[in-house]
């Protein structure tokens, strides 16, 4: 909302400085977005004027002027059609700032003419759009004068943002009262004139709505006028518009727009000899189509209201008038309308139409019901004084919506919830000020709420209405008190693990990333793809147009942008969610990579090589072992979902129902889709289905720990075994011969090919044994080697290599 | 006494011109061998009487015990001249780089908000968590923000094709509805935070259609707007590692509270750089407000027994302000360039008691 400091300064008596006014409307809630001074913009422009006009000799469009501006006469080349010998315009020097094209002047040939300035548009000192032509001011300025002055846009203009609940600070009025009553200045009152009124309207009203719409428009209020005279408006009315970008039009349509901003009392004036017949206010039909004052057609609902003749829909109410009725110079005999329009149904047809204006902005928040005759006075008595004619009795139907209300304020309420001691005195001090009626009573205040306050719907809202006025900075900081005797954790453990999930993976050389929770249902389909019902209705784009599956396409898509920046090395973790339906449950926290290309890179030492399923096993088991998952007891078995390589996948799990992890290389077919070459592997690691520890919670002993004076003793065995017998079987099938003597089996050697037939391959395991009362002899070592090598024989097929 | 001599001065020329481990051996076995000399004088003295055998086996003894000493100690000097050589000989170039290995990096948003729940946490606060898509009813109607409320438009929301009581499930606009579902899960008092994804339809320089949010929510029988004050206060101050920074709380409107305020920080932009905590200008950073009684009706929670306050921030914005992070939209870009100079070290861990100017 603009407006300028001198208009507010019609509503409010104040010494305060500039400065003081913008603290102020900060600090009651009107955030003060910007200010502009003119004057000072404008202060290296001044009048000139035109002594001389004479076409460019090779220009066609182009003018050389001889100005004068004030100082000396110069030469400017100048294209605007209306630049003219005696006529006074903005002139500015080189050297000069044009703020509205964002240029420095300097000297320059046109066309072969030296150009020494520059005659200004509207739209090159930022006044509006407006480019047609140069500014021409009036004759009786004077050359050299100040620009500013001779346009009239000394005055400073603030800009503050209204919060959508204060629509009474959409008229500067408004703004005024909420600066009194913080003590700013003295709000005047309104003068609300008596207007003659000489004879009965020949335009007769009616609210014509079925009873479950008749809150649509509750009440009207309009006068008939004829006689007038509508010219351009006076210079004080059409300054006062342009200066807070308001174009002036005609005097008519000035002062509706005056008493917008003014007053927030939005009005409209039909051309009352285009009127067929009588007004009737009423839901328009469905398809009925009218012609808005933007010149657009707009085809109307039964949920719209509006402002028709006998004939049709000639406005829509609260939002736009219609062309066919609107006013002209020509026009004689006017009907003003002051209404009330329904906040719900202006802002439903605005969105439905997508048609804004500063009259939908302002009845979709509420204007002040109450305001509709005192209204129509003040504008009537503008007509009357600025187009001349006669005016007709008030014209009033229906009745002002209920608006009136009391609440009952607590006197304890504004220190309980605010913190602060306000006194009786200046409680009931800014309540009056802002136009509540506050009456004492026991333990607290009847207050009436004013009729342009929609916002205050309670006892909460009058104790903000204390508390912004009174100030913010007036309650006294306080610090929270911990409400429990000792420090708890703020974290629970399914948020600790994704914390150490993060943290064991970017110690592992990964970079975390965070990307967008939805994708492009091909990048979807290709991880198992997501329901129908969690495809969004508005994506910001066709490619985000569905909630995710997987967290590995949008890391596969981001490791490919990095590829094409030449980086051969990625390896790139997200610990976030992923959906595979609409409800709660259907969310889940997955911690997902991918690492591709290179794994080692070239370097003096050791050998290169590519990225494998180990790399990402080594992942997916580290994050469960750091989170304190059962890594120890989970069983990693062979395969995982489609998007992965069928024989270079597996699955970690704790029986066939509890999956903790997915990890292998990529499928082929997946990576080809993306676009990204290969070998790329990954991880998804399921953190919400990793059980909590057993044992009560805050139990932090640990068992007793048996240390065995006793060395342990390793043995060595090779095992030709068929190609598809895993070495986990191998490890536990050597394990089983002697669960007591037996604490580890590792693999040492894999062998292929070469000697061995060709589905079989060589396995090598070292098994160490941990004795727990005697020392082994030669003997029991050999009983148990024996064990092993015919368990193996039994349960895998293998054969002790000799 | 003269052979002993002899022997001693003739053993003692040898080992201190032997110059190998082996020279020395063999000195060591022509002496104190089977068949050495010294041996050998021993194995003589059974034939002498027992006055002089007393005697002279004490010389031999102690003949015996020097040898030994000069052989231990030029053994001892051959082994380091051994290993001088030896040293010597193994260099190696230590400029030559170290086997490949990478350090990874945590990426800023999980950062900040492990920061800011360190910081609340000390205070209280536990971490509350909810869903990414949402009903209507927790998103907006339950925070009071009806159907028709102008609040609703400003929201830009993301609608999905799933429905819940006939109504447009939602991406969630702000982490608020999380303040409804624990308030009807938990009784009072409460104190959460809600870090979390948010959604809007809205995409340009300064919007991202996914962002995060942390919300805090306070309810209890006497917390008020001082205490709001005093925690966020504290928080923004904790936050920027600054004693003095000015906090501002201007009035504002909010669906949900009543009454609301929205917090600035005290800041310069002149010369076009923003420089947080110095300077006449303000930077808004965060929204907050006493919870509308409504809210905790909707909840079902007496809002005559029981009030709080609840505050909201952008984690991106937070960090871009503390880390001069300029541009959101890189935020979600995952350019290997833009996380290893923005991102932390793993082993950051945030910490009110950790390393002092956190």
């Amino acid at each position: 909302m603009k407006f300028s400091l001198s208009w507010l300064k019609e509503y409010l008596k104040t010494d305060k400085n500039l400065e003081e006014i913008l603290h102020w409307l900060t600090m009651v809630g009107l955030e003060v977005e910007g200010v502009e001074d003119r004057a000072e913009l404008l202060k290296d422009f001044v009048v000139a004027h035109v002594l001389k006009a004479t076409p460019h000799p090779d220009a066609d469009r182009l003018q050389v002027l001889q100005v004068q501006n004030g100082l000396e006469t110069l030469e400017v080349v100048c294209g605007a059609p209306n630049a003219r010998a005696g006529m006074k315009g903005i002139f500015a020097a080189n050297g000069s700032y044009i703020p509205g094209i964002d240029v420095t002047l300097k000297t320059t040939k046109i066309r072969g003419i030296t150009s020494n300035g520059m005659m200004l548009s509207e739209r090159e000192i930022g006044l509006s759009d407006e480019h047609d032509g140069i500014i021409e001011v009036a004759d009786d300025a004077q050359i050299g004068s100040n620009a500013a002055e001779a346009l009239g846009l000394t005055d400073q203009i603030i800009d503050i943002a209204i919060t959508p609940n204060r629509g009474d600070c959409l008229g500067v009025y408004g703004i005024a009262r909420d600066l009194a009553a913080a003590g700013v200045g003295t709000l005047t009152p309104l003068e609300i004139p008596k207007v003659k009124e000489s004879f009965e309207s020949p335009v007769n009203v009616t609210l014509a709505f079925e009873d479950k719409f008749k809150d649509a428009c509750p009440m009207f209020v309009g006068r008939y006028f004829k006689g007038v005279k509508n010219g351009e408006s006076p210079q004080w009315l059409k300054d006062k518009l342009s200066a807070i970008g308001l174009r002036p039009i005609s005097t008519l349509v000035d002062i509706t727009n005056y008493s917008t901003i003014a007053l927030n009392r939005p009005l409209h004036v039909f051309d009352a000899d285009k009127i067929k017949g009588h007004i009737h206010i009423r839901m328009a039909k469905n398809g009925e189509k009218m012609v808005a004052l933007d010149g657009k057609e707009y085809t109307l609902d039964e949920d719209m209201t509006v402002i028709a003749d006998d004939n049709n829909a000639e406005a829509l109410a609260g939002v736009m008038g219609g062309e066919r009725t609107g006013v002209s110079e020509d026009t004689v005999n006017v009907m003003l309308e002051t209404a009330y329009f329904s906040p719900i149904r202006t802002a439903m047809t605005g969105r439905k139409l997508n048609l804004t204006s500063d009259a939908r902005f302002r009845f979709e928040r509420g204007v002040d019901p109450a305001f509709l005759e005192d209204g129509t006075e003040i504008a009537s008595q503008l007509i009357l004084d600025l187009c001349g004619g006669e005016a007709s009795k008030i014209i009033k139907v229906g009745s002002e919506p209920n608006w009136k209300r009391k609440y009952f304020l607590r006197d304890t309420r504004v220190e309980d919830l605010g913190g602060v001691k306000i006194t009786p005195k200046r409680t009931q001090e800014i309540l009056e000020t802002l136009g509540f009626k506050a009456s004492k009573t026991t333990g607290g205040w009847d207050v009436a709420v004013p009729s342009w306050r929609y916002d205050v719907v309670g006892e909460a809202d009058l104790v903000e209405e204390i508390l912004r006025i009174n100030g913010f900075d007036a309650i006294p900081t306080v610090a929270m008190e911990r409400e429990t005797p000792l420090p708890r954790g703020a974290i629970n453990i399914t948020q600790d693990r994704r914390s150490r999930a993060r943290r064991t993976l970017a110690n592992r050389g990964m970079n975390e990333v965070v990307t967008f929770s939805f994708l492009h249902s091909d990048h979807a389909n290709l991880f198992g793809g997501s329901p129908e019902t969690i495809k969004l209705i508005n994506p910001i784009s066709a490619d985000l147009n569905i909630m995710r599956p997987s967290i590995l396409p949008n890391l596969i898509a981001a490791a490919g942008r990095n590829v094409d920046r030449g980086f051969d090395k990625l390896a790139l973790f997200e610990v976030g969610p992923q959906f595979k339906g609409e409800n709660p449950n259907d969310e889940i926290t997955v911690a997902s990579g991918i690492r591709n290309l290179t794994a080692i890179p070239r370097n003096w030492n050791i050998a290169t090589r590519s990225v494998d399923v180990f790399d990402v096993k080594a992942d997916a088991l580290s994050v469960l072992n750091q989170i304190g998952g059962p890594a120890a007891s989970a069983q990693t078995v062979k395969g995982a979902p489609n998007w992965y390589h069928p024989g270079r996948s597996g699955t970690i799990q704790l029986g066939p129902k509890i999956t903790l992890a997915h990890f292998g290389e990529l499928h082929p077919a997946v990576l080809k889709a993306m676009a990204i070459e290969g070998p790329v592997v990954g991880f998804e690691i399921y953190l919400d289905n990793v059980p909590f520890p057993k044992g009560k919670p805050g139990d932090q002993t640990r068992p007793f720990l048996e240390l065995s004076p006793l060395q342990t003793v390793a043995r060595d065995f090779s095992f030709i075994v068929d190609t598809d017998i895993s070495a986990q079987n191998l490890i536990n099938t050597a394990s089983s011969a002697d669960k007591k003597l037996i604490s580890g089996v590792t693999v040492f050697d894999v062998f292929v090919g070469d000697t061995l037939e060709p589905n079989k391959k060589s396995v090598g395991i070292t098994v160490t044994l941990q004795p727990t009362e005697l020392t082994l002899t030669d003997a029991e070592i050999q009983k148990i080697s024996d064990k092993i090598i015919s368990k193996v024989l039994e349960k895998t097929g293998g054969i002790l290599r000799r | 006494m003269d052979t002993i001599n002899n022997l001693k001065s003739e053993l003692g020329g040898k080992i201190a011109n032997a110059d190998s481990m082996d020279d020395l051996e063999q000195i060591r076995i022509s002496a104190l061998g089977k068949k050495g000399q010294i041996t050998a004088l021993m194995k003589n003295l059974s034939a002498l009487d027992p006055e002089k055998r007393k005697a002279a086996g004490k010389e031999l003894n102690i003949l015996k015990q020097v040898i030994s000493s000069l052989l231990d100690s030029k053994k001892n000097d051959l082994e380091n001249i051994s290993l001088e050589s030896r040293l010597a000989e193994e260099n190696i170039d230590i400029t030559l780089p170290i086997r490949p290995e990478e350090i990874g990096t945590i990426h800023p948003i999980s950062q900040t908000t492990d920061e800011l729940i360190s910081i609340f946490g000390e205070m209280g606060f536990v971490v509350a968590e909810g869903p990414s898509i949402e009903e209507d009813w927790y998103n907006f109607t339950a925070l009071n923000i009806p159907v028709d409320h102008p609040a609703r438009q400003e929201h830009d929301t993301f609608y999905i094709n799933a429905k819940k009581d006939d109504q447009r499930m939602v991406l969630r606009t702000h982490t608020s509805p999380v303040q409804i579902r624990t308030m009807q899960s938990q009784k009072p008092p409460i104190r959460i935070i809600v870090p979390g994804r948010t959604y809007r339809c809205d995409h340009d320089a300064t919007h991202s259609p996914m962002f995060h949010q942390i919300e805090g929510l306070v309810i209890d029988k006497t917390t008020h707007m001082g205490h709001l004050k005093g925690c966020l206060i504290e928080a923004c101050r904790t936050f920027f590692g600054m004693d003095e920074l000015p906090v501002r709380f201007r009035p504002s409107y909010f669906p949900f509270t009543e009454p609301s305020a929205e917090v600035d920080i005290g800041c310069s932009f002149k010369g076009g750089t923003l420089k947080i905590g110095e300077g006449q200008d303000w930077l808004e950073v965060l929204g907050s407000g006493m919870v509308n009684p409504n809210v905790l009706e909707n909840c079902g929670i007496d809002s005559n027994e029981y009030q709080g306050f609840a505050f909201g921030m952008g984690i991106e914005r937070m960090a871009m302000l503390k880390y001069g992070i300029p541009d959101l939209r890189t935020f979600y870009e995952s350019d290997l360039r833009w996380l290893k100079h923005y991102g932390f070290q793993p082993l950051d861990i945030p910490s009110l008691v950790g390393r002092a100017g956190l």
